[in-house]
């Protein structure tokens, strides 16, 4: 059971502007059926003052969906498209009294369906049509421009954040890895890796080079292989010649020959440049 | 405000009677039935009489009950078991609609050590292929695991007639028949059942109390290793209300069998006519028939399963919903989607589940009130009939 708040409740028992408005100059539609939730906002704006004269909605969607929606429409009634497009999924979930975090998504299709709306209103391609940037989560069709939005607006800094914010991640997982680069990205995290490539480029002693080896194989690769329900162990270390067995799934996925690739590349990224990876069978 | 409980395949009440059997083994009769001592020595013999319960309730002896704390140890120990006693046999065989108590051992199995899982799928009915059963099963097979009732939409399965077909192959059968025991009746006698796991909850036990049947001449691993209770096959000191409350249980549930199968039924039936006939777009998932007598799984179409739960809720109905939102995860049940259950009705989805607590009235309730909360949230939904049909055209 939710811990909703008495405002979520509120909203969603006795929600605020439902329905479609009959005279709405401006409609915003994002989330689909198959997801789970949908909202589909109607806005009359003033063509001359850009003031939000009405607004309502339409939500497919838990409780907090429908509470979120009816928050939204409130929120903008009577301000101008410019004021109202100041507002964050964070003000619609603290004009909430504060959401779930594993319903914050509801809070940021608000937001989204407002911009899709806006983008109506002024003739523009509804971000949700064409979605700007590269799709990450084919699940949920989440792309990378959502993700780093979500991520710099909130502040997120683990894969399971951005999927309470976004979604991103919450199927089959495979994004995961995509989601983690995003997030260092945005976090300049990219620093901590650049330290080890600098230090790690002159010579190294094979103890050395074993160590770092396991640091990579621990902090970079397990955590993604076990997503898929794999594993990988490092089993010697001859000369520049990494030699590592895949286990669980992963052992006898075919795409395997792709995990040893990506494991070389991370190792010669992040290790040393000389380096090739051999799977060996133990 | 009257709780109108209908959520029995997620946990029931304690019966009167199981209670007042509890009670006095908490601060009375509480010794240790392994003392030497009258004291808490005649409290085994409590302990033999539920095991005695538990077997007639299951056509087995009562050397064959090993009590345990739940449905998933019992699950747990009967695999791991299987597993380790066949060590040349790398394969499991399972379906994609077990319990998680299940469907999760298997996944980490594969995941971490290196077992083959071999998935069956099911049906738009939820049923299972018999001749997808025959080829899946081979000479590397350890163990069949295939549930007697899903707890989702309370489908049954054909497990004694897995189990043969396990037994011709050399492979073990374990069952988790957590929702089927006491509901509905189970001869393991003349099987080829090697494990069928169980949990007191289900049945009007309390909660932390099951057990494991372990067919007699089934080599055994223990999962819980320690003192030599339960004929050392699960150490620790014995949960003896648990186990106490379990045989009472187990005893009423012989007696109830015909109230379950005709005034339980009957109710379910009513519920889900009255549901259909009131409100349209909406769909009965699982195989009507062959189906447990007191579940039952209904899609409403082009609305959400969670605001239908809180708004049920508001008016004392307890129910449980297969979509995403109530789960915390975001993925809808995996039931459901193993069936194919169209995504229009996935989100949507209602278990009911009744036990011989309701009562006509309630049911009446709840034909009254659900109609009123399809139609105020289908008017807020921005999808319907029409919509779909368009966007259905499109794709």
């Amino acid at each position: 059971m939710w811990e909703y708040t008495d405002k979520v409740k509120d909203h969603f028992f006795n929600p605020r502007n439902i329905g479609a408005l009959a005279d709405a100059n401006a409609v915003g539609e994002v989330g689909s059926l198959a997801c789970g939730d949908a909202l589909k906002l109607f806005l009359k704006i003033d063509p001359k003052t850009e003031k939000i004269v009405d607004a309502s909605f339409q939500t497919f969607g838990c409780g907090s969906a429908i509470a979120s929606s009816s928050a939204l429409t409130e929120m903008i009634k009577g301000k101008t498209v410019e004021e109202a497009l100041k507002i964050t999924n964070q003000d619609i979930a603290d004009y909430l009294g504060g959401l779930p975090k594993e319903k914050m998504h509801c809070s940021v299709m608000g937001r989204d369906a407002f911009q899709a709306a806006v983008a109506c209103y002024r003739g523009e391609a509804a971000p949700g049509e064409q979605p700007e940037g590269e799709l990450v989560c084919e699940c949920f069709g989440v792309t990378d421009e959502q993700i780093r939005r979500a991520v710099r607006e909130n502040n997120l800094s683990t894969i399971q954040e951005v999927t309470d914010y976004t979604k991103a991640g919450g199927g089959c997982g495979l994004c995961h890895d995509k989601i983690e680069r995003i997030i260092a990205e945005i976090k300049g995290e990219t620093g901590v890796i650049k330290s080890i490539e600098s230090k790690t480029r002159k010579s190294m002693t094979n103890i050395q080079k074993i160590t770092k080896i396991e640091e990579v194989l621990e902090k970079e690769i397990r955590p993604s292989l076990q997503q898929d329900g794999g594993d990988v162990e490092l089993i010697d270390l001859d000369g520049d010649i990494v030699k590592i067995a895949l286990r669980g799934l992963c052992s006898s996925c075919p795409s395997s020959a792709l995990t040893r690739n990506g494991i070389e590349n991370k190792l010669r990224e992040l290790v040393h440049p000389d380096l090739t990876v051999q799977e060996v069978n133990v | 405000m009257k709780t109108i409980y209908l959520d029995n395949n997620a946990t029931t009440r304690v019966a009167d009677e199981v209670f007042d059997a509890i009670r006095p083994f908490f601060t009375e009769r509480y010794g240790n039935p392994s003392s030497m001592h009258f004291f808490g020595g005649s409290v085994a013999r409590e302990i033999v009489n539920s095991r005695e319960n538990m077997a007639k309730l299951l056509g087995a002896s009562p050397q064959e009950i090993v009590f345990t704390s739940g449905g998933t140890e019992s699950d747990s120990t009967a695999i791991l078991s299987a597993l380790s006693t066949m060590p040349d046999r790398r394969e499991i065989v399972t379906t994609r609609v077990e319990h998680p108590a299940v469907l999760n051992l298997c996944k980490y199995l594969a995941r971490v050590k290196g077992y083959t899982v071999r998935w069956l799928s099911v049906d738009k009915l939820g049923m299972l292929d018999m001749d997808e059963v025959k080829n899946v099963i081979t000479d590397n097979t350890a163990i069949v695991s295939v549930m007697w009732a899903n707890n989702e939409t309370g489908v049954m399965y054909p497990v004694e007639e897995i189990a043969k077909i396990a037994a011709a192959r050399g492979a073990l059968t374990h069952t988790d028949a957590v929702q089927a025991v006491g509901k509905i009746p189970i001869n393991l006698n003349k099987t080829d059942i090697s494990f069928l796991s169980l949990s007191g909850h289900k049945l009007h036990a309390p909660k932390g109390i099951g057990a494991l049947y372990i067919k007699r001449g089934t080599r055994f691993s223990p999962f819980m290793i320690g003192g030599h209770q339960e004929f050392s096959r699960r150490g620790g000191t014995e949960n003896v209300p648990g186990i106490v409350g379990l045989g009472q249980a187990a005893r009423l549930a012989m007696k109830n069998f015909e109230e379950e199968n005709t005034r339980v039924k009957k109710m379910r039936d009513r519920l889900q006519q009255g549901l259909l006939e009131r409100i349209s777009q909406a769909r009965v998932n699982g195989h009507p028939g062959n189906r447990l007598p007191n579940t039952l799984n209904i899609g409403f179409e082009f609305v959400e399963g969670e605001a239908i739960l809180m708004k049920m809720d508001e008016k004392g109905i307890c129910a449980s919903s297969g979509s995403a939102c109530t789960s915390g995860s975001l993925e809808p049940s995996h039931v459901l989607r193993a069936m194919g259950v169209p995504f229009t009705a996935v989100h949507g989805s209602i278990r009911f589940s009744l036990s011989r607590y309701n009562t006509e009235d309630e049911i009446e309730f709840v034909i009254e009130e659900t109609p009123r909360i399809i139609t105020t949230l289908r008017a807020m939904s921005p999808f319907n009939l029409e919509t779909m049909k368009a966007a259905c055209v499109v794709q």
